[in-house]
């Protein structure tokens, strides 16, 4: 059967789950209703599964998506329904199709990042924020891969930003570049941490709320 | 959730395993709940969710209508100072509500160096540590495990222990206790109607007196408490629970698989072997339910992987049976099915190389003792022809790695015995070279020893382990011996099986001891990060104790020992007798083979069923 795709999201408790534990769940949930998934060839075969966007440990999606194969027919109506009868709490599926667009075209990335201030979120506070923002580069520091410190400017890959303020948080509704280089958005929280140290929130929350293709639609 | 846990947990180690949430993970209606047990395993998440008993007795309370049973775990170092530094109390998985609101905290406890940890834990959740600061019936501080054989080194902090399996006595205890909470009884008019009940010990209700020389004079019951306390068993495996329904952990625990338990008790009689002896009689459960339950445990959990588990795996009765029916369910459903404890024998061997399916992991072998001499008087029945049979099929078959695992300071035990091991070794070696296949890719041999740990409930009880100095001797002496380079020599840190060996036979005064040793920071001392053993030696010194005296003193036959109201049916009698025979190098049949009368057959009613 061709490739399918699984929508979910994952908030709550489910959010420190790992890149990694999640797999390994997702692979027994999908045993728990009976459904082999078809492995990859060679001396270590196993499940193809892959998520189309690694989430962060501790950010929270309305929009993960899982591409997998299945031996055989399935029938994808009900499905999700089916799925959410084994899921640990805080992950439910939401819809299911057949993959027809490949991964590399996941553009960009609607989320949310909410600067939290305990004391409330003051005019000043805003202000600089936004201010911070308005910056034609905004640098600062990231671990690469081979784990140095690189400098970064996260600002040419933030492609709309709008603010709003709400009691204790100050809210950044914002879309990034999805990859290539993507931007993981809770470096917007960093940059007002380095760029901002008198505005350092108390707490940051990260949410995902659609994946977005090259034309500005919805991502599927 | 908490807010204040919401910050804490972005900066700490590996967050999944303290906010719950798992599936399978029992919830219920607080306000339909009548008594709220704080299930605590004073280990890591880890550590705790790889037990079966934990989650067996899970699977009994939540069972129960109108208890609602939450599990608790062991913070790592980071997490703790966190709750600390935030002022959050320990709390319980599934509600997220402090350990302190629960009516019941019960810890289950499976070694010793756990100890640290509950009172740690209790510490973290705001409770007194002494049993007789809460005066309350509730939080009741409980513990049970393979540990409580010995409750005494925690005879201040706890309540009551539970001897024995849980599975009839913990329901039995907590419909008493939720009687005694609607009837509004005193904490001691709880704990006296417990003590009544099979299985359950409270240490207030017996007054220990001592000599001079710090044996103990007497231990008397007080309030008409019972003189002896018989552990409680499961006498029908068929009918006891097994946990087929049961939490899948969302990120990855030690043992990470559906474990499926064959029998309970062990028909080998090692002499130094503590489960050994306290589980006895073997009782199996039969090769349907076995299979059914594997069957239902994979398709629910979704687990890929199986083990068979039991004291000693290959002595089912059904096992090759068992293993074809399993196979092909296995292969099916792509599941790995494994076993973990394996004898040295043909028949074990021919079940490993069909199950291994191509993937050649290490063999894993216990001869335990250098000498035929040595293993008999420990009576670990195991030939070195049967070794070098097995290694010669492994090796032939493509194996290459195997490890052996040793002890040393066994009670008889000689230099020659020592130097033994690693002839043994050496032979293992001359045998790869007769018998591998394939000489190109090497062969790895480890040689591993502990020090040995003389425990409560068996023949070797009344013996001194060996001093420290005399181990290192022994270390020394055989890693002078072991010259060949396809083989590797580990041996075990001393400080944790010294320690080990103070509190498994450690009496009541030992309360201070580890009080202090808790207060200098001994907290999650199971592990080799945290443990340090000079925190412990201060206490001693300042309660003025001293840990050879429990830890290398012989002990008299007359003498009392802590333990001695406890019974898990074995006579002394007969652990005497088997200390004897050990001392004369003369074996003991299995129970299969013959009923030596250890006297454990009460518990079957007059004969063992032996299998
Ligand atoms: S009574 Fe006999 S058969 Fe039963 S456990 Fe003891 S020695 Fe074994």
């Amino acid at each position: 059967m061709a490739k399918l795709r699984l929508q979910f999201c994952k908030e709550g408790r489910a959010v420190y789950i790992s890149h990694l534990d999640l797999l390994r769940t997702f692979q027994r949930v999908f045993l728990r209703e009976g459904l082999v998934l078809r492995h990859s060839q060679g001396f270590h075969p196993h499940p193809l599964l892959s998520f189309a966007l690694p989430l962060p440990v501790g950010q929270a999606s309305d929009c993960e998506l899982l591409d997998f194969e299945t031996d055989g027919q399935l029938k994808l109506a009900g499905l999700p329904e089916k799925l959410n009868r084994y899921m640990p709490e805080g992950i439910v599926a939401v819809d299911c199709w057949e993959a027809a667009k490949p991964v590399r075209e996941l553009d960009a990335l609607r989320c949310r990042v909410e600067l939290l201030y305990d004391g409330g979120v003051t005019a000043d506070t805003a202000k600089a924020v936004e201010e911070l923002f308005a910056r034609d580069t905004i640098v600062i520091q990231k671990r690469t891969k081979h784990k140095a410190m690189a400098d970064v400017d996260i600002r040419p890959l933030i492609r709309e930003l709008s603010f709003s303020a709400d009691g204790e948080a100050l809210i950044l509704d914002a879309v990034v570049a999805a990859q290539n280089p993507g931007l993981n958005p809770a470096l917007m929280a960093a940059a007002v941490e380095t760029c901002l140290p008198a505005y350092r929130p108390d707490f940051v929350r990260v949410r995902r709320l659609m994946l977005l293709d090259r034309e500005g639609a919805s991502f599927r | 959730m908490d807010k204040r846990l919401e910050r804490i947990l972005p900066r700490v180690q590996k967050p999944a395993r303290y906010v719950g949430g798992e599936y399978n993970e029992v919830r219920k209606d607080k306000s339909s709940v009548e008594l709220r047990v704080a299930f605590c395993f004073p280990d890591t998440y880890e550590i705790g969710m790889s037990n079966l008993g934990f989650r067996i007795l899970y699977g009994i309370m939540n069972d129960m209508p109108g208890v609602w049973c939450e599990r608790v775990f062991a913070p790592w170092g980071d997490m703790e100072a966190e709750l600390r530094s935030a002022g959050i109390p320990l709390f319980a998985l599934e509600s997220g509500d402090p350990v302190g609101e629960f009516d019941v905290v019960a810890f289950s406890v499976g070694y010793e160096m756990a100890y640290p940890a509950i009172l740690n834990m209790l510490d973290l959740s705001g409770i007194p540590l002494h049993a007789g600061e809460r005066d309350s019936l509730a939080p009741l501080v409980i513990a049970g495990g393979t540990a409580m054989y010995n409750a005494e080194p925690l005879a201040d902090f706890i309540d009551l222990a539970l001897i024995g399996e849980g599975e009839d006595e913990v329901p039995e205890l907590l419909e008493l206790y939720r009687r005694a909470k609607r009837e509004g009884w005193s904490k001691k008019r709880f704990l006296r109607a417990a003590a009544d009940i099979q299985g359950v010990y409270v240490p207030s209700l017996y007054d220990v007196s001592y000599h001079d020389d710090g044996t103990i004079r007497s231990i008397t019951p007080l309030d008409g408490a019972p003189e002896k306390v018989y552990k409680r068993v499961v006498h029908d495996m068929d009918k006891s629970y097994f946990p087929s329904k049961t939490i899948v952990p969302s990120t990855e625990v030690v043992h990470d698989r559906v474990t499926l338990e064959l029998f309970r008790g062990c028909i080998r009689g090692c002499r130094f072997c503590q489960a050994g002896y306290v589980y006895r009689p073997v009782r199996c459960r039969s090769r349907e339910q076995a299979f059914q339950y594997g069957v239902e445990a994979c398709k629910d959990s979704g687990y890929q992987e199986m083990t068979l588990s039991s004291l000693s795996t290959s002595d089912y009765p059904g096992l090759v049976g068992l293993c074809d029916d399993l196979e092909q369910f296995c292969r099916e459903s792509h599941v790995n099915l494994s076993l973990p404890s394996l004898r040295a024998d043909n028949f074990s061997m021919d079940l490993m190389q069909r199950l291994q399916r191509g993937r050649k992991a290490g063999l894993t072998f216990a001869p335990e003792a250098g000498t035929q001499r040595l293993r008999d008087a420990i009576n670990k029945n195991l030939t070195e022809e049967d070794l070098h049979q097995s290694l010669r099929t492994a090796f032939s078959g493509g194996w290459n790695a195997v490890k052996l695992y040793f002890m040393l300071g066994l009670p008889t035990e000689t230099d020659e015995d020592v130097l033994a091991i690693a002839e043994m070794a050496n032979h293992v070696l001359h045998t790869w070279r007769e018998s591998a296949t394939n000489k190109n890719r090497g062969v790895r041999i480890t040689v591993s020893t502990s020090w040995f740990v003389p425990k409560p409930f068996t023949a070797f009880q009344w013996e001194g382990q060996i001093t420290r100095e005399e181990y290192e001797r022994r270390v020394k002496l055989l890693r002078g011996a072991i010259t060949a380079k396809a083989v590797t020599y580990n041996w075990h840190d001393g400080d944790t099986s010294f320690l080990e060996a103070v509190l498994a036979r450690g009496d009541r005064r030992l309360g201070k001891v580890l009080e202090l040793a808790f207060r200098k920071g001994a907290h999650l001392d199971a592990w080799s990060e945290y443990f340090d053993l000079s925190r412990w030696e201060e206490a001693f010194a300042e309660c003025g104790l001293d840990p050879a005296f429990y830890a290398n003193r012989v002990r008299d036959k007359e003498e009392i020992m802590p333990w001695s109201v406890i019974s898990c049916y074995v006579s002394d009698k007969y652990l005497w007798h088997q200390r004897e025979l050990a001392y004369q190098s003369v074996p003991t049949p299995d129970c299969r083979t013959q009923c030596s009368g250890c006297g454990a057959n009460v518990v079957e009613g007059g004969e063992c069923s032996r299998g």
